[in-house]
């Protein structure tokens, strides 16, 4: 083998036609190999039918102002608040340097929004939210059961964070706000999350 | 300590075998003519208690995966119909789940030996890290396979570990939903953790083949932490493997099996957490969500880090200390700058060690307990302190106690050889016949 391969041992040497082959070669075998790879580690991601399942409808009718519901969507909970016009008040009246994370975290809107309460909401009185806490994904607890924490707004037991009544981390160690997922009002009375490029186009969500 | 091999095949079979697949001669040579020290003691024996629980995980878990269905609608019902209907499914469900908590003690006491008497020191480093690999596959084959059960604990457990990798920085996210296979644990994420736990075990058992492999190179450690001696002297400090040693693990072994079935026959389900009794409903957090008693003391890791460490936010943090609380065990055979392996000659570091052991257990009680309880009732002394304590003495023991103290520490005369250290200056060092 060796005496074939000359040109490779020695230094300064003219490449060879074998150098090409050896380079040819691998190089062909590096991509084919991660080619490959890729389908068996991309069937570990979201499959079609489980993103085909991504929308869901809530009518919200019945939702007097002061309680919420807990719909399930994507497997998870989120949380939907009509809020009465005293706990949006008290959501708007905090300054930005208050909140441990100023970003909105709403799905509808350029990251770096400011999470004033106005970014978190389409219409004031209906405050919607993945209801993970955004520590480590356990389920709030609510001021619908008196155990809302330190703002009576939500609190994850787990490990004792505090949200406020625009679901945004106040105290503990969830690092970020819960995050409004992308959703519009299609009538009067009924929400529609997780929406197509279309429905995202016409929502009617804007920088506030 | 391989030297050349004693196996003398008898019958015109074995001799026959012998020259085509000599595995006859590696039984042999490994464990019925391995020279091992003399001095060995029972906390040698866990090697073996490890291997049989290796091998009780296995035959258990295969008959298990005949009866349960890694659906989200029916594995939890699937499960009680194992404990109540299956035949003999209650005491195989038993011995798979007590197995693993069993499995945990003796790969503890294993690795407190090893750390006690120095089995990482040079020449042993690859035998040590082989060792690291397989407590880091037991500790993903526990976890997915306590998820499979669909209890309470086990899809909020599930859920609380996947978000710790959604905490790595800009690929978190995309690593997690790729995990889940969803956009939360659910049936696609329940079907992959069967598939990975039931293959994982068989990873673990190729890892011991190599774990088991590199040990025989340099032969076992011992309690005084000397070396065999080369040429004649060398049969002096050994004993053949077999009777000695298979006779002694033998007799552990037994032992061990008889407390593991205890809890296998009368206390079948006081190690677990009754939480997991309820199935899996994602609306609802369990009050109290408490890993396995073997994770405690590295969630009590996880949970000590409350505050930001410059751009690394406090769960950044925890979780990267709590990787690195293994981690750093890859690094130990550098960390120990002693030449002296065992601790009976190191009079101070062996008290640093002892309050080591003394950390894991409080990190346990620590991982256990609402890091806002006060420990013992004392006002103001807050779990979170006290987690946060022995964290840092986790730490300070390997990075600071053991590199320094190989150099300050002035260790004890140790003995001349392991037969001097076993029969003193008797004349006789041969075995009883």
């Amino acid at each position: 083998m060796t005496e074939d391969n000359g040109a490779l041992d020695g230094h300064g040497e003219k490449p060879s036609r074998r150098d090409f082959i050896y380079i040819a070669a691998g190089g062909a075998t590096a991509v084919g190999g991660g080619l490959v790879l890729w389908p068996f580690v991309d069937q570990m991601n979201p499959a079609a039918d489980t993103l085909a399942l991504g929308s869901i409808r809530v009518d919200v009718s019945q939702l007097l102002p002061g309680s919420e519901m807990t719909v399930m969507w994507r497997g998870a909970p989120v949380f939907i608040r009509h809020r009465t016009e005293e706990e949006v008040a008290e959501a708007r009246d905090v300054e930005l340097s208050a909140l441990p994370d100023e970003d909105a975290r709403n799905d509808n809107l350029p990251e770096g929004t400011p999470a004033i309460d106005a970014n978190r909401v389409l219409r004031s009185e209906f405050l919607i939210v993945k209801g993970n806490c955004t520590h480590l994904g356990c389920v709030p607890t609510s001021q619908e059961t008196n155990a809302g924490g330190e703002y009576n707004a939500w609190y994850c037991p787990c490990h004792g964070s505090h949200y406020d009544k625009s679901a945004r981390i106040r105290r503990g160690p969830a690092p970020e706000n819960l995050p409004v997922p992308d959703y519009f009002f299609e009538s009067e009375t009924t929400v529609k999350i997780g929406l197509n490029d279309e429905e995202r186009a016409n929502s009617g969500w804007a920088v506030a | 300590m391989s030297g050349p091999s004693t196996y003398e095949p008898k019958t015109g079979f074995t001799k026959w075998l012998d020259s085509r697949l000599p595995i006859v001669r590696l039984g042999w040579d490994s464990f019925v003519d391995f020279p091992t020290p003399r001095n060995l003691n029972y906390w040698w024996t866990f090697g073996g208690i490890l291997a049989v629980f290796l091998m009780i995980q296995i035959i258990t878990g295969i008959v298990l995966a005949m009866h349960y269905v890694p659906h989200e609608a029916y594995a939890f019902d699937s499960v009680e119909r194992i404990r109540r209907d299956v035949n003999f499914g209650w005491m195989i469900q038993s011995m798979h789940a007590n197995g693993a908590a069993f499995f945990f003690v003796a790969v503890y006491l294993h690795m407190f030996r090893g750390l006690y008497y120095g089995s990482y020191k040079a020449p042993r480093e690859v035998l040590w890290i082989l060792g690291v690999v397989i407590y880091l596959l037991m500790m993903a084959t526990a976890f997915m396979g306590y998820v499979l059960p669909w209890g309470q604990m086990s899809y909020w457990g599930a859920i609380v570990i996947t978000n710790l990798i959604g905490a790595l920085p800009f690929v978190g996210d995309a690593i997690r939903e790729w995990l889940w296979g969803g956009f939360s644990v659910g049936q696609a994420t329940l079907n992959r953790f069967f598939s990975l736990h039931y293959l994982l075990p068989f990873v673990i058992a190729g890892v011991v083949g190599l774990h088991i492999w590199a040990l025989h190179v340099p032969g076992n450690g011992n309690p005084v932490g000397l070396e065999v001696r080369g040429g004649k002297d060398g049969k002096k400090d050994t004993l053949p493997f077999h009777p000695y040693y298979t006779v002694k693990d033998g007799f552990a072994i037994l032992v061990y099996l008889m407390v593991f079935a205890v809890f296998v026959f009368f206390l079948p389900t006081v190690l677990g957490h009754a939480d997991n009794f309820i199935e899996a409903n994602p609306l609802s957090t369990p009050a109290h969500i408490v890993p396995e008693w073997y994770f405690l003391p590295f969630y009590a890791i996880l949970r000590a880090i409350t505050f930001d460490i410059g751009p690394i936010d406090a769960k950044l943090g925890g979780v990267l200390l709590m990787f690195g609380a293994i981690a750093i065990l890859f690094v130990l055979p550098w960390l120990d700058t002693s030449k002296v392996r065992s601790m009976r000659y190191r009079p101070l570091t062996r008290w640093f060690f002892i309050f080591f052991v003394l950390t894991c257990f409080g990190l346990g009680w620590c991982g256990a307990k609402n890091p806002d309880d006060y420990v013992l009732g004392i006002e103001g002394f807050k779990f979170l302190y006290f987690g946060q304590f022995l964290t840092l003495y986790y730490f300070a023991y390997f990075l600071v106690v053991l590199p320094v103290m190989g150099i300050v520490e002035k260790p004890k005369e140790r003995p001349a050889s392991i037969e001097a250290a076993v029969l003193g200056n008797k004349a006789s060092a041969q075995p009883a016949e």
